[in-house]
This record gives structure tokens, C-alpha cells and sequence, in this order.
């Protein structure tokens, strides 16, 4: 039996339901969102089988991945809230105790400790990408709204414990996305307008501090992007042959698998961080607009069940989850398009590759269960 | 705002919520705007821009060289080809174990086991695909050794390419000059772009001063490429069809030069262990017959590349294989310059015909004591000028020096070329020096030193002291002396011939400012002197001429290399190899219609009329038809 499946139909006044509509409900499934998210998987696989060099190998097994990362979702969808809820403390602790594992036990790859060998190899820190948000819900969901300064600092230390243990792997991109996701909440559960710009200002010293901490080549990432023809073949390459590529696809691009910049090896990572790039470039402003476009609407139901949603934890949540997918989106087009330094973030579910892409779907999983197991009253 | 209930109030914080929704969905739309506005900026404002940038990135323009232009001599016979020839190669990325494969290699001996570390250094700095040169020149042999071998070496194999050859090596080397790999002096000077697929060019020689017209032109194709330079088959991506279109290469011209192989051969083995040079010259038109410096060196060598040690062999050798000794080799002419200074006293008259001098074997300047002594201590006895030409006397040309005057001196000798570059179509050659009053004053700082002496005068009228010519000069000189005054400039291209169009052009020879002598007795006088010099019972050098089947003329010239002092004899036997006289000889032929005229010099070869005649009388008879192949 699966916990909290005491869900009611009760809500609206007992609009008729389609029996379409009506399964979906059944099996926890927001119509909407899964269309969204299948037709961005479905362009995604079209540019990822030119992005790799139309090898069937590696575009079956992106495939696969995705079919991985979907059936998590419909699972996760399973879960009620209240489960949800009362399981986030643990969540949380779990993975914390992971990430100290990772830096103590992990395996060493590219020079950083991401990854963990517990029978099944994965990064802790993709736990921590729901766990954080959850938490951070899970801790404002009894408490007064807006939070106060206490409950913000104790928020801001569950926040930024796993978000220093990450960066110490390294692996910064994904440590600064776990915090934005737990201060989204933060903002969402009514941080107040003036503290969030006396942080803004603060975080200029923050930054400064920050760029202490960083490690040479994060650093070198940064002044790389304030002036990438100062190194053309260094550090500067990935930005200037992705501004070509994008820039000469135009207005309707190179056709599909016709982009040189791609095909020809020019643009690096071409099938994982800089995906968009072979899609600006082959597909042009229009199809780069039509991704961003369902970005939009996925990003956009997501709030949408926010808003419906009937409790703290679940309005919190779901805001998180959609806003964090809205920052993954806009860090990758803006880093691929020259705006932002580069950090290692992929273009969600477009990008070849791994565990990442099963969170992402878990945490859509977890806005389906929020918009089916809505109740009648709230908590 | 109640701040101390512990009670939620639902409906404002359903609200508060909203609010904060619709605040990060405007903050979100901004941001996405951001990015939207950047993505129009470069896919629609910054297009061309980056459109073009990204054709630059995939296209590659590479260079086709063209085909050098083969060389010729006067009979169409071949002095310098393209051959293919085998280098064994090595691609870095189809290796496993570079360093287990260079040693199994040398193990072999296909490879130097000294060149090793370089060739392992090329392999890691070049990319993975392009091949590192491992041998530049496989032997038959080799080929065949490696043939066996090849299953054993993935990655490892041979490659033709064309490689300049000469066939006829050593002995035309300082005539056809050789073409050694490109260096970055000369990208200094030539045409960067039309040698941008030219691997070597001419160094010396023709093959140096006719670069331009054997190069040919370069062509071009457009290749894709991907980002690491490798190439991609021509059809993909259907991009051919937006490219350019290529452009073939344009083969070189071929070059006829004027030389006559069988001269040339004939006169690299005469000169056989000897350091010398022998140049030779159709009067009538200046075109150079046979130009041989040796000893020389394999030009081969230099187009198929050499090791260090082998270079350095060539250039420590003390006989200076390198040196080419007929436009570059500046002599003492001795008494080759005779008939000139003869010719110079008529015209000036400081003496006729008939006027005689008393040899007594050495000569005294008036108010001094100092003996210019003769070749022949004892003395000539009386001479007039056919004789002192003849015998070679040099009292009576100490004496007639002395009233022509050094300056007069000069400006006949110059007449006739010498102490100026010929002007010949080969790069280096050196000017020589014919001194005078005007020339001391620039040439010494020193105030004392810049004053012209009368003693210098008398050993300049032996072709002593400052004076010194290149053979290539000598021999000029010999043809004006020919042609009785009628200049050509000397030069070694007959003809250039379109390899497309088989269309030939002939050079034009070209003419020079006349002796200005014009009195024809003065030239029988001198000319039948110098007929006797080979043909007269007491000729110098009759041992060389007296037998030969047609009618020429010939002035020996023996140079002293460093000076004896007063009261010593100069024995040839008791005197260093490298410390004896070198020895000279002008002559042309035939006589009476002068079709050839040559110099000969043999370095410290000791008497001009004994060792350097015999030799210029060799390529005279082979050059007429006398030789000993024709009969």
C-alpha cells in the first residue's frame, strides 16, 4: 500500500472529469506537465542524435536514461505530500551523511570527489538537490509565514551546510544551484522584500569573498568570460565557438545535423554543457525559441501547481522545484550564449548524460503527487 | 500584521505566496528575456559576422606546389629532375608504443638511433593524425627491408614524393647550383604565399637564381576541415558545392642552360684532385659552356637532406667542397693579364711594335735598389712585345708598366671587365679588384697607406699585388680578347620553355660597351702573340698547343701565393702544397674564328703553361671536335 494514498476527489465542485482526465488522476499524473516534459525529451533526443554525432550507441542509451528517469517520476508522483513531508528530515540527514562520505571516501575523478560506490555509483549531491528544498519547506511548513530572523538563520545553516560540502568536492555549479534552491523557498515563503536587496548588496562582498575560495580555474572561468579573446585557444575556445555556432545559425540554422561547428568538433562538449549551442547553430532563433518556449510552459505549470497547492510544504516545494528547473535553464543558455562564466550546468533534459537527469524528473515526480493528492482541506 | 500569533493565517499566506510567485515569474522573465535578446543579437544582428567566422573555422585552404621545371643542357641533355622517391613515415595516433616502435626500427637500421629523441618530440608536439617523418630518403634496399617488415610496424609506412635529383651530382653541382628544404630566411625573401606548399627551394646556382621561373605557381584547393586539422572526405556536409573552386598548380618552366655537359664532364675530370676551376665561353655571345669549381660536392645530398655530421664534413673540409671557386674564387690573374696590358700600352703608346727592352732576369726602379726579378733568373736578353708576350717576360712589362701608368692600367683592365661583377645570371659572384690611384685613397684610412707606389705598379703589370679576378671574369676577358673588343655579358640560360605549351624562349644574348680599341694591328700584334704563345717554337706553353689540329691562342699565368724573399729561390718541391703558385691559362680557338674561349685555374698547381694549358687545350679540342671521344 502506498503511504498517504488516501486521497480524495473532492476538490472543485465536482467538475466532470474526463475519463482521460480521470486515469491521470488515478495514477497521480498532471497531464499537462508530462506533455511538456515528453515533447522537451522528444526535441531533446532529435538535437542530442546530431549533438553525438548520430551514433545510435550513445542516443539509445540517452534513451534509455530518460525512460530511467521517467518511470522515477511516475513513482515519485506515487508518494503523497504528507509522506513527502515526513520523510524530508531524513532525507536531509541521509544525504549530509553522504556527502561527508563522498569527501572522505568518494571516488576522485577530474580532480574533484563527486561520486560514491554504494553498489550503485551516483553523486550525493543529486539527493541533495530535492533534499534541500524539502527541508527547507519541511522546516517553514509550521511555522509563521513570512519566517522570522531566527528561523531564517537556521534555514540559511541547513542551507549552507551541504552547499559547502559540495563546494569542497568541488563542484561549485551544483553547490550554488542546491543553495538557490533553498533560497528560493526562502523568497517564495515571503522573505522580505528590503532583506532580499540588503542581501543583494551584501553578496557583492560575498562575492569578493567567494573569489577567494575559488579554485584557479573557476577563476580563470570568470575572467574568461569577461574577455574571451584574450585567450582564443585557452580558456576563451569554448565561448567564442559557441557564440559562432549559435550566431551562424541565424534565423532557421544549418539544418538539423548540418551544423559545421558541431559536426566538425569545434564546439567542445557539444553533446553535454553546450548542447544549445548545436541547436542554435542547426536549428536556428526559431528552434532554440520553441525549447525555451516549452520551458516556459513547463516552468510555468510547475507554479502553477504551486499556487494551487494546499499547504505550505507542498506551495513551497513545488515553487522550489519549478524555479530551481527555471535556474538550471537560464544558467545553460545564458553560459552557452556568453552571459555567464562557465559552469559545468547541463541544459535539463536536453544534455547527454546521467544522474542529474533522474532528479530532475524525481522533482517533476514530486509536482505531479502535489497536484493529484490535493484534498479538500488543507493541512 | 499580527508577528506573535503562533497561528497561521491560511488566506494571507496563500496570498503572500501568489505575490511572491508572481515577483520571481517577473524576475524570471527578465532573466529569460536576457537570454532571448542575446540569442537575436547573434542569430540575427551579429549573423554575417559569425557566419563567416564559422566558414573560416571549417575551411581550410591548402596548397598544392607546383612541379619544379627540370634543367637542361645546351643538347637537351638532363641536369636536374623530380624523382620520386620513398620516406618512411610514422602516424602517431595508430601507434601503441611509440617509443618500443622507434627502437624495433633502429634495431633494423631503417632509422637513427640518434634520432630518436627528435623524432619522438615531433610526435608529441604534432597532431595525432599527420605523419612524422621518420627516414627522408629509403634506399632500395631499405624499401625492400621494410616490405618484409611492414606487418610488424601498424602505423609505420612509406610515402612517394618528388625529389629533386642530378643525375650528373657532383659534376654540374656549382654550375646547377641544388634546392635544400625552405627555411624561414627564405620565406624572408620569396613570395610567402606562392611557397605555401613548397617544401624546398633553390639555394645555389640556377636552381637559386632562377627560382622564380622553376618554381612555377602554386595552386590551391579548399579542404574541410574539423577543429583539430584533420581532413575531412570532400563530400561531407555537402559544403563542396558552397566552396570556391580550386585552382591547379602551374608547373615550372624548364631551363636550357648554355652549359655543354660533355665540357663540363671533361673538365671536372681533368681537374680531378685538383682545387681549381675551369670556365668556358662562346665569345660571340656570351653563353657559358662549361663552369666547373672543384672540388665539389653531391647536390643529391643536399635535396634528400643529410645528416649534421655529413653537412659539417663538407663544410670543415679545408679544399672547401661548397666554395664555388669560378664565380666566387678571387686569383691573383699573374701573367694572364699580359695581352690586356699589351693592348693598353699600344693604345696609349707608351710602346709600338718594335720597340725593345733588355731582360737582364730582374728589374730596378730608378733611385732604388730593389730587384723585380724575372720568372727566368738569367733574363729574356732583348724583347720586344710579341716576344715578352710569347716568352712571358716580365722585365719588360715591369718596364712598360712604369710608362703606361696605373691608372691607364686600370681602365683598359677594366675595359675588358675585370674589377667589376660580369653580370652573369648566377647569384655570389664577387667583383675581384683591379687597383688604382683612386681606388688606394678609399681603400686605406691610413694617409700613409692611401699613396699609390711605383713598385705597385710594377708588380700590377704581373697581375700581382692588389689585383685579383674571378675565373668567371678571366674567361669574359679571354672572349673579348677573342672577339677583338666585342663585349657579351656571360650568362649560363639559353632558353626557357613552357611546360604547358612546349613554347621555347630563347634568351637574348646581350651586348656590352666595346673595348674601344680599334686599331686592328694592335690586335693581330697582341693576338698572333698569343697564337705563338701555344704554337711558336718558344711559346710558353707550345707543349700544350704545338700539336693540336686548328689554330688558338693561349697565355699562361702563374700566380705566386705568398712572397719569396730577396735572395731566395722559389723551389716548387721545397715549398708547402697550399704555399705554391697557382696556375692560370687563358685560351681560345680557333684562331682565325674564335668559337670558345676558357679560363683554367689550378690552386697552388704551380706553372700556369705546365699544368693549367693542357687542360684548357682538352676542353678546346673536345669543344671543336677534336677530342678524344670524337677522334
Amino acid at each position: 500500500m502506498i503511504p498517504g494514498d488516501s486521497h480524495q476527489l473532492l476538490d472543485q465542485k465536482s467538475a466532470p472529469l474526463g475519463d482521460f482526465a480521470r486515469l491521470m488522476r488515478r495514477v497521480h499524473i498532471d497531464g499537462p506537465l508530462l506533455g511538456g516534459l515528453l515533447l522537451i525529451c522528444a526535441l531533446g533526443l532529435v538535437v542530442l542524435y546530431s549533438a553525438v554525432g548520430e551514433n545510435m550507441r550513445l542516443w539509445f542509451s540517452q534513451v534509455a536514461r530518460l525512460s530511467v528517469a521517467i518511470v522515477a517520476m511516475f513513482l515519485i508522483a506515487q508518494l503523497s505530500p504528507d509522506f513527502l513531508r515526513r520523510w524530508t528530515p531524513w532525507a536531509y540527514l541521509g544525504g549530509l551523511l553522504l556527502l561527508m562520505l563522498v569527501l572522505t571516501t568518494g571516488e576522485v575523478g577530474q580532480g574533484a570527489r563527486r561520486w560514491l560506490d554504494l553498489g550503485i555509483r551516483f553523486q550525493p549531491s543529486e539527493i541533495m538537490k530535492l533534499a534541500v528544498p524539502m527541508m527547507a519547506a519541511w522546516y517553514l511548513h509550521d511555522r509563521q509565514i513570512p519566517p522570522r530572523i531566527g528561523a531564517l538563520l537556521l534555514i540559511g545553516v541547513l542551507i549552507a551546510v551541504p552547499t559547502i560540502l559540495i563546494a569542497r568536492q568541488p563542484d561549485l555549479g551544483t553547490a550554488l544551484l542546491i543553495a538557490a534552491s533553498g533560497i528560493i523557498v526562502v523568497v517564495l515563503a515571503g522573505l522580505s522584500i528590503r532583506l532580499m536587496f540588503a542581501l543583494a548588496v551584501l553578496s557583492v562582498p560575498g562575492a569578493m569573498l567567494l573569489w577567494t575560495f575559488m579554485q584557479d580555474y573557476q577563476k580563470q572561468r570568470v575572467l574568461t568570460l569577461l574577455n574571451p579573446d584574450s585567450d582564443p585557444l585557452g580558456a576563451g575556445y569554448n565561448i567564442i565557438q559557441s557564440k559562432i555556432a549559435i550566431g551562424s545559425g541565424g534565423l532557421f540554422g544549418k539544418g538539423w545535423t548540418n551544423g559545421s561547428q558541431a559536426q566538425l568538433e569545434f564546439l567542445p562538449e557539444r553533446d553535454t554543457d553546450f548542447i544549445f549551442a548545436v541547436m542554435g547553430e542547426e536549428l536556428g532563433l526559431l528552434g532554440v525559441l520553441a525549447l525555451l518556449g516549452l520551458y516556459v510552459f513547463v516552468i510555468g505549470r510547475g507554479l502553477f501547481i504551486a499556487v494551487q497547492a494546499r499547504d505550505t510544504y507542498s506551495r513551497l516545494l513545488a515553487g522550489s522545484i519549478s524555479l530551481t528547473f527555471f535556474v538550471y535553464v537560464f544558467v545553460n543558455t545564458a553560459m552557452v550564449t556568453g552571459l555567464l562564466p562557465v559552469v559545468g550546468i547541463p541544459l535539463p533534459l536536453v544534455s547527454f548524460g546521467g544522474t542529474s537527469m533522474v532528479t530532475l524528473m524525481a522533482g517533476f515526480g514530486i509536482l505531479m503527487s502535489i497536484q493529484s493528492h490535493r484534498k479538500l482541506l488543507p493541512h | 500584521m499580527d508577528l506573535l500569533s503562533p497561528i497561521k493565517d491560511h488566506h494571507s499566506e496563500r496570498r503572500l505566496f501568489f505575490s511572491r510567485v508572481i515577483f520571481t515569474m517577473i524576475v524570471a522573465i527578465l532573466m529569460l528575456g536576457t537570454v532571448v535578446a542575446r540569442l537575436v543579437q547573434l542569430q540575427v544582428f551579429n549573423y554575417e559576422h559569425f557566419a563567416a567566422r564559422s566558414q573560416g573555422n571549417r575551411v581550410r585552404i591548402e596548397a598544392v606546389p607546383p612541379i619544379r621545371g627540370l634543367v637542361f643542357d645546351r643538347e637537351g641533355r638532363l641536369l636536374a629532375e623530380n624523382l620520386p622517391a620513398f620516406q618512411l613515415e610514422l602516424i602517431p595516433e595508430q601507434v601503441a608504443d611509440i617509443d618500443e616502435t622507434l627502437e624495433r626500427l633502429a634495431a633494423l637500421e631503417l632509422i637513427n638511433a640518434e634520432d630518436i629523441p627528435r623524432i619522438k618530440e615531433l610526435s608529441l608536439s604534432a597532431p595525432r593524425f599527420k605523419p612524422v617523418t621518420l627516414n627522408s630518403r629509403l634506399s632500395n634496399k631499405e624499401i625492400a627491408n621494410f616490405a618484409v617488415q611492414r606487418p610488424r610496424f601498424p602505423g609505420v609506412d612509406f610515402q612517394p614524393r618528388l625529389v629533386r635529383h642530378y643525375p650528373y651530382g657532383k659534376a654540374v653541382a656549382h654550375a646547377v647550383g641544388y634546392v635544400s628544404a625552405l627555411s624561414s630566411d627564405d620565406l624572408q625573401i620569396l613570395e610567402a604565399s606562392r611557397y605555401a606548399g613548397t617544401s624546398q627551394a633553390g639555394k645555389t646556382g640556377i636552381e637559386n637564381s632562377y627560382e622564380s621561373v622553376l618554381h612555377g605557381d602554386t595552386g590551391f584547393r579548399h579542404i574541410i576541415t574539423n577543429a583539430r586539422g584533420r581532413q575531412l572526405p570532400s563530400d561531407s556536409l555537402d559544403l563542396r558545392d558552397t566552396l570556391p573552386a580550386d585552382e591547379q598548380p602551374s608547373p615550372g618552366d624548364n631551363v636550357y642552360l648554355s652549359i655543354d655537359l660533355d665540357l663540363q664532364l671533361l673538365a671536372t675530370e681533368k681537374l680531378a684532385g685538383h682545387r681549381g676551376a675551369v670556365v668556358a665561353i662562346d665569345p660571340w655571345n656570351g653563353e657559358v659552356l662549361a663552369l666547373v669549381s672543384t672540388p665539389s660536392f653531391d647536390p643529391n645530398l643536399f635535396a634528400t637532406g643529410m645528416t649534421t655530421a655529413q653537412f659539417a664534413d663538407m663544410q670543415e673540409d679545408l679544399d672547401r667542397p661548397l666554395f664555388n671557386r669560378a664565380v666566387r674564387g678571387t686569383y691573383p690573374p699573374g701573367s694572364t693579364i699580359k695581352p690586356m696590358l699589351a693592348l693598353a700600352a699600344l693604345e696609349t703608346g707608351a710602346t709600338n711594335l718594335t720597340r725593345k727592352t733588355l731582360c737582364r732576369g730582374y728589374f730596378v726602379l730608378p733611385k732604388t735598389t730593389h730587384r723585380y726579378r724575372d720568372w727566368k733568373p738569367e733574363g729574356h736578353g732583348e724583347m720586344d712585345l710579341h716576344d715578352a708576350l710569347t716568352q712571358s717576360c716580365d722585365v719588360y712589362f715591369y718596364d712598360l708598366s712604369i710608362k703606361i701608368g696605373i691608372d691607364n692600367i686600370h681602365e683598359y683592365l677594366v675595359r675588358f671587365g675585370l674589377g667589376q661583377p660580369t653580370g652573369i645570371d648566377v647569384k655570389g659572384e664577387r667583383s675581384g679588384l683591379v687597383p688604382s690611384t683612386e681606388w688606394k685613397k678609399g681603400a686605406f684610412s691610413n694617409r700613409s697607406d692611401q699613396r699609390w707606389f711605383l713598385g705597385e705598379t710594377v708588380i700590377a703589370s704581373i697581375g700581382q699585388g692588389y689585383m685579383l679576378a674571378t675565373p668567371l671574369q678571366l674567361a669574359s676577358a679571354t672572349a673579348t680578347l677573342a672577339t677583338r673588343g666585342i663585349r657579351y655579358r656571360p650568362r649560363m640560360v639559353a632558353a626557357y620553355e613552357n611546360t604547358l605549351t612546349g613554347k621555347r624562349t630563347m634568351t637574348v644574348p646581350e651586348r656590352l660597351a666595346d673595348v674601344g680599341i680599334d686599331n686592328d694591328l694592335h690586335w693581330d700584334a697582341v693576338i698572333g702573340a698569343m697564337h705563338d704563345v701555344m704554337q711558336s717554337p718558344r711559346g710558353t706553353a707550345r707543349a700544350a698547343g704545338s700539336d693540336a689540329a686548328y689554330q688558338m691562342a693561349g697565355k699562361s699565368g702563374t700566380a705566386q701565393v705568398f712572397s719569396i724573399s730577396q735572395d731566395e729561390e722559389y723551389n716548387e718541391e721545397e715549398v708547402p702544397e697550399r704555399l705554391r703558385d697557382h696556375a692560370l691559362f687563358l685560351a681560345f680557338a680557333p684562331l682565325d674564328d674564335p668559337k670558345i674561349a676558357v679560363a683554367v685555374i689550378v690552386e697552388n698547381g704551380g706553372s700556369g703553361s705546365r699544368v693549367a694549358a693542357p687542360i684548357a687545350r682538352a676542353i678546346i679540342d673536345q669543344y671543336l671536335g677534336y677530342g678524344s671521344d670524337s677522334g
